[in-house]
């Protein structure tokens, strides 16, 4: 039974992971199939996706026709449990009553942590996004280049299962032939922004999702993946088998059923597990990291929330993947409330988000369209890289960095909420009024900034010095600022989707403001948290090094999006993925060399 | 004072009876306005919600995740106002017929603080229909024919309501409308009503017909 209970678990393993998101998976995965030994700690509960998705359920079969609440914070079918904004018994603060300056944070507490509702949006770094302050002065560069991540990023495209096409533009990295899954056929809307952002020279084309477009190949992929074992190679094709390509329903953020998009709860923990070298305690909140007199790490201390006591596990190697946030927290705690690997003093330090705005539309060509099936891939097809990177370089921009634009039609499955805004319908009810929702229905495009936010001083986390979270660890505090570069950048963004709408003879819907500090998405919402450990070339101005192992303690690694020494454009799990994966492999070897 | 003339009256003597009929029975912005507690008249609804860990397989009714807290008289009310929303014609069947009323009656039971805001809303705008019913035609509002109830509605309906003292009353029928659309579109028949197609598992996927690429001007550009 690999998922266990405190009292079942071993005296001691070769690896102790905190966190089975998107870098724990990645990490259980590499270092189980490599045959060492690991436990892994998830704070929440199991999660298993093939018993509790609800693939095909309406609306209307759910409370409130399963419209979000304070409990389901994206809709009833959302597949997030016992989490969200705020989780009760485990609060956490804010140095500021000003609203620009708070952050959110998103915490699920459930087995395969946000991958299991994420947006599946898997872009890779460009070159540029790793060495962005050579390139323009502000921020940091990565102790990593963009051809040290290259072959990993192929690798998980490989075993997650990525669709969409090479572009060959400017630092939107093509991956090598035959690896990416057929991309979806395009949707009215897609489209239509298609043909109308090519005159304003935006180039919309199809996006990247981990989403299964056609079945895996699973007699070959496994080869590639673990080249001289032959074992790994067996469970891998056995778990890529037990994958179904996408059936075009249902959308991918209430999970999938039949394994058909990536969340690491049906990739990267079945064959893990099915190595018999991973044991899995659910219910156990991780609270310090324990070091010993030498300063090395020697497991982890942990709440069992299923009977309020503390439990300690022992490991050989320390891995921290528990979300930007909860990591910070974790090494704050560590050593009796004195902390761990933080010499630098820059633990908590440069936490940065997406830098996010939203634009709807109405678009009278888009009336009236004949009905027809857009469900497709439960998420995106098409989304606009950024395309400006020329006219940054020769300074023409008021802002250093770019951004993308993820794009939504509205010919979707009604979702509870009323599917036609009520000023286009003002004044009717009857048959009048349905033949409005009719003609009106689908209308609708959305367009969204996701951009690049420059790391800096003001925003970070620390331990608030009285606040304690139901089990008594002291909780983050958080701290937020926005620099010219955001509210430049969203100022540009707003008014390049007013263009765009324009341009499709629609009109703008529900111009809120006029100030970046009003229209852009608060700190957190994005849910992008990256940063807080970062890695870098030297101790003193890093947490981290290359290989996501801390300066000061070596057997420790952080393989979430901590290390992050920027947050480029580019949605973070493909990289958080890459980096995890690259660092097992770094693991492995300094282990194999007794360096550990 | 009070015109019961049961003849059809213009559109402007309907608005400008909206106004006497306020005027007399305080019913307009000054019945609506004051937003009273719901005890008076609906239940309580239970502070609990469905927790953070609900089945998400199983089918709920409304009244299952919480009790509803609409009376008789209420959900009548709600029920010929929804259908006069949308009734049933060539685009489908009636609100009521796919549990509309049902859905507005657990909107305002929900333990939570969106709902919770709507309930006086709703509560008060009830009781304002029914006292205008009463008093434009000496019925409750389930009794009302099309006719009438379409002559309540139009009063309403439209923000020129909103400069004959009737602000919340208008409030109350956009919210309603609003809320019976969201429950109506999300039910089988009315996606069948409004256009939605899908929710079915498909071999492949082939983006819009020709019909629909010619009708915009577009290729499909994947190939």
């Amino acid at each position: 039974m690999p998922i266990i209970t405190s009292s079942k678990s071993q005296p001691s393993y070769d690896v102790v992971i905190v966190g089975s998101g998107a870098g724990g998976g990645q990490m259980a995965y590499t270092l189980s199939l490599a045959g060492l030994k690991c436990v892994m700690l998830e704070a929440g509960r199991n999660y298993q996706p093939a018993l509790e998705t609800p693939m095909f359920q309406r609306p209307d079969q759910a409370p409130l026709r399963g419209l979000p609440t304070p409990e389901k914070n994206f809709g009833f079918f959302d597949s997030t449990v016992d989490g969200g904004w705020e989780v009760p018994g485990e609060p956490y603060t804010q140095a500021s009553e000003k609203k620009e300056e708070q952050f959110h944070w998103w915490r699920p507490r459930m087995l395969g942590g946000r991958t299991n509702h994420w947006g599946r949006i898997s872009l890779r770094n460009g070159p540029y996004d790793f060495k962005p302050r050579s390139r323009d002065g502000l921020g940091f560069d990565w102790p990593v280049s963009y051809g040290e991540l290259d072959p990993y990023y192929t690798k998980v495209e490989m075993l997650i299962g990525v669709y969409g096409t090479n572009s060959g533009r400017e630092n939107t990295p093509d991956s090598p032939a035959g690896v990416l899954l057929p991309p979806p056929k395009g949707r009215a809307a897609e489209l239509l922004s298609q043909k109308y952002g090519k005159s304003l020279g935006i180039p919309f084309l199809s996006i990247h999702r981990a989403v299964l477009t056609r079945p895996l190949d699973a007699e070959t992929i496994p080869a590639k993946l673990h080249p001289n074992n032959p074992w790994a190679q067996r469970l891998v094709a056995d778990s890529m088998r037990a994958r179904a390509a996408c059936f075009w329903a249902t959308d991918c953020g209430r999970g999938c059923s039949t394994g058909a998009n990536y969340q690491s709860t049906t990739v990267h923990l079945p064959p893990a597990l099915a190595t018999g070298n991973l044991d899995v305690i659910a219910n156990a909140h991780a609270r310090e990291v324990l070091v010993n007199s030498e300063g090395k790490a020697t497991g982890v201390l942990y709440i069992d929330k299923t009977t309020g006591q503390e439990c300690r596990v022992s490991a050989r190697v320390v891995v921290l993947a528990a979300s930007s946030g909860e990591t910070v927290r974790i090494l704050l705690n560590s050593n009796g409330g004195r902390g761990v690997a933080n010499s630098s003093g820059l633990v908590g330090k440069y936490i940065m988000d997406t830098v996010g705005t939203n634009v709807a539309g109405q678009i009278p060509q888009l009336e009236n369209c004949p009905p027809h099936n857009e469900d497709g891939a439960g998420g995106s097809h098409f989304y606009a890289p950024w395309w400006l990177y020329q006219e940054q370089a020769s300074g023409k921009m008021n802002f250093a960095r770019g951004y993308h634009i993820e794009m939504g039609g509205s010919r979707r499955m009604p979702n509870g909420a009323n599917p036609v805004s009520d000023d286009l319908t003002q004044g009717l009810y009857g048959t009048s009024l349905k033949e409005a929702a009719r003609r009106y229905y689908g209308s609708m495009v959305s367009y969204s900034c996701r951009g690049e936010m420059i790391p800096n001083e003001g925003s970070f986390c620390e331990l608030d010095p009285a606040v304690k979270d139901k089990w008594g660890i002291p909780v983050l505090r958080w701290h937020w600022k926005w620099s010219e570069h955001e509210l430049n950048q969203v100022a540009h963004a707003r008014k390049t989707f007013g263009e765009l709408i324009e341009t499709m003879g629609g009109k703008v819907r529900k111009h809120i403001s006029d100030k970046p500090l009003e229209f852009i998405e608060p700190g957190g919402k994005v849910i992008h948290e990256v940063g807080g450990a970062i890695m870098g070339g030297r101790p003193k101005d890093s947490v981290c090094n290359r290989w996501n192992q801390t300066w000061d303690v070596k057997n420790l690694f952080i393989s979430d999006g901590a290390p992050f020494a920027s947050n480029s454009d580019k949605n973070p799990t493909l990289t958080i993925m890459a980096l995890a994966w690259r660092a097992a492999d770094h693991l492995i070897e300094e282990a194999r060399q007794g360096n550990l | 004072m009070n015109d019961f003339n049961p003849a059809r009256l213009s559109r402007r003597a309907v608005l400008q009876w909206f106004a006497a009929t306020a005027a007399a029975l305080s019913a307009g912005d000054a019945g609506l306005s004051a937003l009273a507690p719901p005890a008076a008249s609906g239940g309580t609804p239970s502070g609990v919600g469905y927790g953070t860990d609900p089945d998400l397989l199983r089918t709920y009714q409304p009244g299952e995740a919480w009790p509803l807290i609409f009376q008789a008289s209420q959900k009548a009310c709600v029920s010929a106002l929804c259908d006069t929303i949308l009734p049933a014609d060539h685009l489908g069947p009636s609100a009521s017929s796919q549990g509309v009323p049902a859905f507005i009656d657990e909107w305002v039971s929900a333990p939570y603080p969106l709902q919770q805001a709507d309930r006086p809303l709703i509560l008060e705008g009830l009781t304002w229909m029914a006292d205008a019913a009463v008093l434009r035609f000496k019925k409750e509002v389930s009794a009302l024919d099309e006719a009438q109830m379409r002559e309540l509605c139009e009063a309403v309906c439209n923000p020129e309501g909103l400069r004959v003292g009737f602000k919340n009353a208008v409030r109350f029928f956009n919210k309603m409308r609003s809320l019976a659309m969201g429950a109506y579109f999300s039910t089988p028949a009315g996606w069948e009503a409004i256009g939605y197609v899908g929710n079915t598992p498909l071999a492949r996927f082939d983006g819009p017909p020709v019909e629909v690429l010619e009708a915009l001007g577009i290729q499909q550009t994947v190939v």
